[in-house]
């Protein structure tokens, strides 16, 4: 409870800040406008915004839900193949090399303006992060475990699934608590780059528009819904964990 | 299931030196063999090479049971941790050979097992809510389960406070009779509690140690019994 005191508190001490340096300074709106002045943004553009942040919504949330799919099946896929790894690991870390972001606008070519080419944005931010994560765990397998299984006379196909992929688990958690900060990410970015809807596309037409005040107000109800899917992304990983100790 | 006897001879070659060479290790058909020796002399390697498992080192040697038949199917390992899957519970654990070869698990074989090993009221517990003791009795149990003539157990008790470890001794003693087993351990009382046979492991090779001339499991209190584990200790002091 201490943690949600410290966090109302600094962030009414931010807004204060925020209030009094544009009283102070006597900037123009259209350059900073006031948390006040957001505030009334917020409220009278909430029907606007709120149709908007369901396009993001809903893009975010396909997107990590596929995103998280394939990474778990490319990993589990690399670990369960000496071959596969090595012919697809040096790509897979190449591509990492490429920004996504770049690849922004041939997506909008590709997969058209609609919620199909950020989807698809999201997905490739995150399974990266997915991949690699989840793929290390599989590949840490306590030796004891696999000792054990082996003069078990274990198949290879039950190793895997009831012993490696549930003693990484936890790993694959920890790219899923990556995974949902990118995640909203990548649907704006495929958002600025070519959409007729959601809170990037928003946030760009209100900037063009210098109402820079509903520009902030799209950019809080971006953080907002972020911070509530890394909280709730978060309790889910945190489960996953217990799991794999026992204490679930 | 009739226990196979089984012996080692060979030599283990790690890093361009010998680890141990020219071994030559009989484990007599549905006896205890207790190992000894200063750590690092390579005694779970031998008892990895017998298991079938991977070592470090390359190894030059034969591997064979007394009655020609192949050994690795018939071999259960219990180790020092008791390796027991954190997410499954007691009886999961117990059932995880039969899971791992994807055959369905001998449900009133497993019940019966942990009630042998003491664990009834914990069968559905997991892991995580186990003492050490517990713990190390559901991975006998485990082990049991397999049912395999040939046990290896490396210092499965080490970890045990002296109470349980003695316990726990007993028990295993008890429910492995019939078993060609290879004891992996550090500590000359249990050695000498209960090894028909003693061999203490060497850089320059294995000797055989005589045991006392009751049969084990040997009472810990017995004088000829506390006198063979003085005289192992020194001898262990002496080849170290």
């Amino acid at each position: 409870m201490n943690a949600l005191r410290n966090g109302v508190l600094s962030a009414a001490v931010a807004l204060l800040a925020w209030q009094i340096l544009v009283w102070v300074t006597a900037v123009p709106a259209f350059i900073l406008p006031g948390p006040l002045r957001v505030v009334e943004a917020l409220w009278v553009s909430r029907e606007s915004i709120a149709i908007n942040a369901g396009y993001t919504i809903t893009e975010v949330l396909i997107g990590l839900a596929l995103g998280t799919f394939l990474g778990a099946a490319t990993a589990i896929h690399l670990a369960s193949s000496a071959t596969a790894r090595r012919l697809a690991l040096p790509i897979l870390v190449f591509t990492q090399a490429v920004p996504v972001f770049a690849l922004a606008p041939i997506l909008t070519l590709w997969f058209g303006y609609g919620i199909w080419s950020k989807i698809v944005m999201t997905v490739l931010i995150i399974y990266f992060p997915v991949t690699s994560a989840f793929l290390d765990g599989l590949q840490r397998t306590d030796r004891g475990y696999l000792d054990l299984a082996r003069t078990m006379g274990a198949t290879e196909r039950a190793t895997l699934w009831r012993l490696r992929v549930p003693a990484a688990l936890p790993s694959l958690a920890s790219g899923l608590r990556l995974a949902s900060v990118y995640a909203p990410i990548g649907a704006v970015i495929g958002e600025w780059v070519g959409a007729s809807k959601g809170l990037g596309y928003l946030m760009l037409l209100a900037n063009g528009r210098a109402k820079t005040d509903l520009m902030f107000a799209s950019l809080f109800v971006l953080a907002l819904f972020t911070v509530l899917l890394h909280w709730t992304v978060s309790r889910g990983a945190d489960w996953l964990d217990r799991r794999a100790r026992g204490e679930g | 299931m009739t226990a196979p006897s089984v012996s080692l001879r060979g030599s283990v070659i790690l890093g361009g030196a010998e680890l141990f060479s020219d071994l030559a290790l009989d484990l007599p058909a549905a006896r205890w063999t207790c190992l000894l020796g200063p750590s690092g002399v390579g005694k779970s390697t031998v008892l990895r090479l017998i298991a079938g498992l991977t070592v470090e080192g390359t190894f030059d040697g034969v591997i064979e049971a007394g009655d020609g038949q192949p050994l690795p199917d018939r071999i259960a390992y219990m180790a020092q941790s008791d390796l027991l899957l954190p997410w499954l519970d007691v009886t999961g654990n117990v059932c995880l050979g039969a899971r791992l070869r994807g055959e369905a698990p001998d449900h009133d074989r497993a019940r019966d097992l942990i009630d042998r090993v003491g664990l009834s009221v914990h069968a559905s517990k997991r892991p995580a809510q186990l003492s050490g003791g517990m713990r190390q009795r559901v991975a006998l149990a485990r082990t049991l389960m397999e049912d395999r003539p040939v046990a290896l157990l490396d210092e499965p008790f080490s970890a045990l406070d002296a109470r349980t470890r003695a316990e726990m001794q007993e028990l295993a003693f008890e429910l492995l009779s019939g078993r060609t087993v290879l004891l992996v351990t550090h500590d000359p009382a249990e050695a000498v509690r209960m090894g028909s046979r003693i061999v203490l492991m060497s850089r320059t090779g294995a000797t055989e140690v005589a045991v006392p001339p009751a049969p084990p499991i040997r009472a810990n209190d017995d004088p000829s019994v506390l006198a063979a584990q003085a005289q192992l200790l020194t001898r262990m002091r002496e080849a170290a």
